[in-house]
Order: structure tokens, then sequence, then C-alpha cells
């Protein structure tokens, strides 16, 4: 199917899977329920999900199969975003033209950046990676404030043209973004089971099937020769140049090709909500997206968007975490072991979970540079050895370099 | 003339900032070799030695003082510092002004400690680790420093005044024989140069007139033949990454009251010192003290009117477009020494 070998096929069928039925899987727990906190499965968190894992999926292109790791892809990101809001306003609130410009536009400026950042590698590409990046979050703050509105964000007024759109709605308000006239965005289906409540988004669909689509070209990129190039530009690139191959067209479509997925993620979030602001430029949002690629699995097909998933979905659940939760949870030790056991995990939870993600990634960097999918693999492996040793033993032999 | 004397001048402080942080980062990667993005927590950290000091030279207890009354008419409560009841008002009060530049003393110890903790702790694992590895694992830890101080000292800035002599401003023109008012400088922007150039030469002489200089500037050309000769390398490496780290700590403390301490002051003074580096030239000292002023002063050319009413904007961009522009044209940078981190 699709031209994938068997162990992919699966891969992708998982992955599908796993995003179509996610209203269902991420809402385990009946509503008003004690564990009804653990459900992420609302629309606007679920969108965050899966246009954070095109976001990470992208950068995983570029980092994980070449080993350039670039500081600024929140640039991109951006972009994108800007650029689909000015669709909004200047043509209409269709959200396909918009994302198809953002995704030329991301590309476009990647083509630029890259073009320039990637006759240097190793550390100086990272460092004028983020020299760029911050150019431009320094620009949006400040001199182009006529594009991109400065330190207030780019936002829908009642006054754009939107010359295929109207203005305004009948009753005097901004008009919302839509997949077709009529079918808008923001649209929720909720299925009543019982005590549960399953919601189902249009726009959350429309991101998991182009998160489907983005996956699945990866896929073909990861196996295709192109792929196996990048690579090898990885493993050694001076020994590539030696065979007297240039390198660099191959590294330069590898990082378009992830500044446009940072474009089709940055419009999606436009199209979800839309207003773009600089913040989301900054070098930090892209110290985000490397995290969620190396905490989920550089250079591995599925690492990126479990990365992406299982830091968005930390991230708000942890900072629901309040004092009161824990006195709940611990409520059946004893009172002193319960104060001490809320005093040592409150700097963890709530605003404090930045510093849990800190801790996590200093972690996962230095016992499991794999990350989570090599984790998966060591216990998977852990359980095989169980079973069966001689097995085992003979497939963890590495080959020779 | 006085204008660009002035700009020039204003330059100086952020290049001192700029020069400092960037010295401590070229000596922690000429000596092991590791690129470390904590080192703007390090400045961060050590600014807010210097709002803990203040913090400890004002804990104060509460007394009773029946001579005076409050609006309600009862007994007003004063509050005393335990410093001026040790060593009387004139004396305590004079230690609690002078808090910045006495959190010096405080904080060369932590932040040596702090250093060598790191290094002990993380950094030496890292050592035969591909560079991306070090930028990660020292990126996770700045953040985790940063929530840290974060939690403690909470979101806001803390402001840490100058002691009094050196609040405000004077005019510096009139000294060098320009008309009055033409250079107003203040006073601590002058102070934290004169520190700068201090901990800048005292480093250099360091490194230069002494056998631990000697020994360690050896082992930045060839590590390998050093370790050969029985000297044990890492230990005196280990050592300059505490200097490095206090280096980075007392130019935070003494930049406490040119800014106010936040904790994400690190993180914005990582991305330029960085950037400083490159221009410099990696593993260069000179080049990187070189390139701090350089950036400094070209900044706050770039932030003149006159050159914002041609180029808008350029102030923003100004140090990112020069970094480009070297290391494009000049891979090694100014002053960059062969085989230094060429691909």
């Amino acid at each position: 199917m699709f031209g994938l070998n068997q162990k992919d096929k699966s891969t992708l069928i998982v992955v599908a899977a796993l995003t179509l039925l996610a209203p269902f899987i991420l809402n385990p727990f009946p509503e008003g329920s004690a564990l009804a906190q653990f459900n992420a499965g609302y629309p606007d968190l679920m969108q965050r999900f899966v246009i954070f894992g095109i976001f990470a999926i992208g950068f995983n292109i570029l980092f994980g199969l070449t080993g350039y790791l670039s500081f600024g892809h929140a640039a991109f990101l951006g972009v994108g975003s800007y650029s689909a809001v000015w669709m909004f306003k200047l043509v209409g609130m269709n959200v396909l033209p918009a994302i198809t410009l953002s995704v030329i536009v991301a590309g476009l400026f990647a083509l630029l950046i890259g073009f320039v950042s990637l006759r240097r590698s190793g550390i100086y590409f990272s460092i004028l990676t983020l020299a760029f990046a911050q150019m431009s979050f320094n620009l949006a703050y400040s001199v182009l404030t006529p594009i991109t509105n400065g330190e207030t964000g780019l936002q829908l007024t009642l006054n754009d043209p939107r010359v295929l759109g109207q203005s305004a709605t009948a009753d005097g308000s901004i008009p919302v973004t839509n997949l077709l006239p009529g079918l808008e965005m923001r649209s929720t289906y909720v299925l009543d089971a019982g005590p549960w409540l399953f919601q189902f988004n249009l726009g959350y669909y429309l991101c998991a099937l182009l998160l489907l689509v983005a996956f699945y070209v990866s896929i073909r990129i990861f196996r295709s020769p192109f792929g196996m190039m990048l690579r090898a530009v990885k493993s050694n690139q001076q020994r590539m140049n030696y065979t007297g191959l240039n390198t660099r067209p191959y590294t330069l479509a590898a990082f378009v090709i992830s500044g446009m997925y940072a474009g089709l993620a940055g419009g999606l979030m436009a199209s979800m909500d839309p207003l773009a602001g600089a913040e989301r430029m900054q070098w930090t949002a892209s110290g985000e997206v490397v995290l969620m690629t190396i905490l989920g699995g550089a250079g591995t097909l599925i690492g990126p968007v479990l990365g992406a998933g299982f830091i968005k979905y930390f991230e708000n659940i942890f900072s629901k975490i309040n004092d009161n939760v824990l006195h709940g949870w611990f409520a059946i030790l004893p009172d002193g072991i319960e104060d001490f056991l809320v005093f040592v995990v409150h700097p963890f939870i709530g605003k404090g979970w930045h510093l849990t993600l800190g801790i996590l990634f200093m972690l996962v960097v230095i016992y499991l540079p794999g990350g989570l999918v090599e984790g998966g693999q060591r216990i998977g492996k852990y359980f095989k050895r169980g079973s069966d040793d001689a097995q085992s033993n003979d497939a963890s032999t590495k080959p020779a370099e | 003339m006085d204008a660009i004397l002035l700009q020039i001048l204003n330059g100086l402080d952020k290049g001192s900032a700029y020069a400092l942080i960037a010295l401590g980062l070229t000596l922690i990667f000429g000596t092991l070799g590791v690129v470390n993005f904590a080192h703007g927590a390090l400045f961060m950290i050590g600014a807010f030695c210097a709002v803990t000091v203040q913090r400890i030279f004002n804990i104060s207890f509460e007394t009773i003082d029946p001579s005076q009354k409050d609006f309600l008419g009862n007994p007003l409560k004063v509050k005393t510092t335990y410093l001026e009841h040790w060593f009387g008002p004139e004396m305590g009060g004079s230690i609690i002004d002078w808090s910045v530049p006495l959190a010096i003393l405080f904080a060369i110890p932590v932040m040596v400690a702090v250093g060598f903790i790191m290094e002990r702790g993380l950094i030496k694992h890292f050592y035969k680790r591909p560079h991306a590895d070090q930028i990660l694992v020292t990126f996770g830890l700045a953040i985790v420093l940063q929530e840290i101080i974060k939690y403690f000292y909470g979101a806001n800035p803390i402001p840490t005044g100058a002691p009094e002599v050196f609040r405000g401003s004077f005019d510096f023109g009139v000294l060098i024989g320009f008309d009055p008012n033409a250079i107003i400088y203040p006073y601590w922007r002058l102070v934290y140069f004169g520190f700068a150039a201090l901990i800048i030469s005292s480093v250099f002489a360091f490194l230069q007139f002494t056998t631990f200089g000697m020994v360690v500037r050896a082992g930045m050309a060839d590590r390998e033949t050093v370790g050969l000769l029985g000297i044990n390398i890492n230990k005196r490496f280990t050592i300059m990454f505490g200097i490095a780290a206090a280096v980075a700590g007392l130019a935070g403390v003494m930049y406490a009251p040119i800014n106010s301490p936040n904790y994400h002051m690190g993180m914005d003074f990582l991305v330029l010192s960085f950037v400083v580096v490159v221009v410099g030239g990696m593993g260069s000292l000179p080049g990187a003290v070189l390139a701090g002023f350089l950036l400094g002063v070209l900044e706050s050319f770039a932030s003149m009117n006159e050159i914002k009413s041609i180029l808008p904007g350029i102030d923003q961009i100004i140090i990112y477009v020069v970094a480009i522009i070297i290391l494009l044209t000049r891979p090694r940078g100014l002053m960059g020494r062969k085989g230094v981190m060429e691909e």
C-alpha cells in the first residue's frame, strides 16, 4: 500500500489510528470523575498535539537525517502564521488558500536562510540559524510593525477587505475560519455516550489528516535515495565531499522541506485561531521543537510525533495540578508524610512545569540519546531477553562502522 | 565628535558584559572543548547573588518605639536591620548601601562552586559526545537553572541599587574639554567598565604570567602532549571551568544595578554572547574580548537617531548582521586560531 514496506505500513496505520481515534483515546475517564482532569480529548488541545506533531516531523527531517541542529525553526512557523492571517484579512476566511500560502512563503523563507546558513556546519550552523531567527523576531517586533502589528500581534478586524468573503457577518462580528462555505473550523460534533463526552472537531480532523499526509511524506523521504544521501551527510560529510559529491543541494532541500513543514504548522495554528504574534518566532520556541524531537527520538519516524504529544499533554496536565489536587492524592497517607510529599512535589507542578521539562530533557539527553523510542525498544528487548536469551544476544550485536 | 564619543561610551558597558561572558565561554570552549549553552544562566545566577546579598543585609527585626506614634495613636513598630543593630546605624547603613560591590565577595565562592559542580557532575560526561549533544544538555541545564531561580525569586525583575555615591550621572564632556552637558554619563557604567577591564586583564595576566596559566595554555594547544608529560590537565581544566563561571557570575553581580535581575536575563545575553564568540573566533580569548566591545559599541551606534532614520530597525539586528557577514566571509572569526572547530 502506498509503496511502503510491511513495517512502515504498520507504523502508518498505528499513527492513523492514534490520530483519528484521538477523541476516544484521549478521553478515557468519565466526565465528573476524579480522573477527568487527565482527559485531553478537547479540540483545542488535540489540535495543538497534531500541529506540533507536524512541526516536529519537519524538524526531524532536517535534524534527524542530516544532523544539522537548527535553533531557528520557529521563524518559519511564525512566518507561516503571519501569511495565513494576512490571507484571512485580504482574501477570505477559507483555510485552504491560507495554508497553501503559508507553506509557500515559509518554503521561500527557508530557501533564503538555508542558502546562507548551510555554508557552514556544526555549531556555526546552529548559531547562524539562531541569529537569523532572532533577527526575524526583532524585526517583527519593531520595524515590520505595519506587517506584523508588533507586540499586539496580527489580528482580524472588521475593516479587513476580504475580497472573496465578507468583512463582517450579518450580525456585525468578525467571520470565522472555514473549510468550505458553511463548514466552520470550530464546528464540533459532541457524542454523548453515557457519562463520556466525545468531541469531534472539524479543525482537529483537518489537522489530523494533514499530519497523516505529512507523516506519509516523511516515511517516503526516510526510505528514499534522497533520505539515504542525507543520512550519509550525517555520518560523514567529509567523505561525501571527497567522493566528489556536492552535498549542499541535498541539505538545502532538506532544510526547505522542514521549513515548509514548519510553515504548514504555522498556517494551521492560524487557521484554528486567527492571530499571529512575534513570540512564536522567539528562539525559545525553536528550542521547544528541539526538545520535542529529541525527547521522542531524533532520526526515528514516530519519535517526533510521540515527543510532541508527550510534551503538550504533560504541559497541559502538569500546569493544571495544584497543591489541593496533590493533597487529594496523598490523602491516604499520614498527615506529616502527606505535607512532606506535597512540599517536595510542589516546585515541579503548576508553573513549575518547565523545571520538570528541563530535568526530563537532561535525563533523556544523558541516558537515552535515542529518546522515548529507544526507551521503548530497550524495554521491549528486556522482555524478549527474558523469553529467548540467545536470540536477543545475536540481535544486539552492532555492525561495524 | 561629542556624539560619537557618547555612543562609544554608551556601548562600553554592554560591550563589557558581552566581553566578560564571551571570555568565559571561550575559556570553557578552548580548554574543555565544550559548547556551554548554560553560560548565560551563570551570568544570571551571578546577578541573583547580588539580590541575595541585598536581601540578607536587609533582614530585620521589629521593635516597638513608644516615643513615636503611628496614625492610629498606637506605638510605632520600627524595623531595624540586624546590621544597623550590630554596627550602629551609620556603619550598618553604609554596608547595606554597598551591598552590590560586597556581593562580589559572596559571588566568587558561590560561582566557583557552581562551576565545579556543573563540570564534575554533568559536563565531564560529555567530552566525548558530539557538540550537538553538549548544546542540548547544557540548554536543558539552562532551563533548569532558570526555573529554579524563578521558583525562589519570582518572575518579576528585582531592583538592586548601586551604592549611593555611584548613583546619578556626571558630566564626562567637561573633563576632556567639551561643552557642558554634551556627554552625560552615569557613574555606575564607568565603574562597570573599569571592573570589566580589571577582570579581563587579571584573567589574561593569570594565564600569561603564572605557571598554572602556562600549563593551561599548553593544554589548550595540545592536550595530549601535556598529559603525556605527567600533568593532570583535567584537574586544571576543571579549575578553569570554575574561573570561567566566576567571571560570568561577577559580570552578572555588577550588572544588577544597570538592569534589574530577572530570571530570563541569562537567555537574553546567551544568544548575543554566542554571536560575540563566533565573531571573535572560536577559542580565541583576545578575539572574544575585542568582539564583545566592538559589537557593544556598534550596537550603540546603530541606535543613534541619525542612523535609524536611514536604516530603520538596524539597531535591533546589527549584531546578527555583522555575525552573519563575518561567519560567511571570515569563517575563523576576527582572531580565530587555525584548526579550532573547523569542519
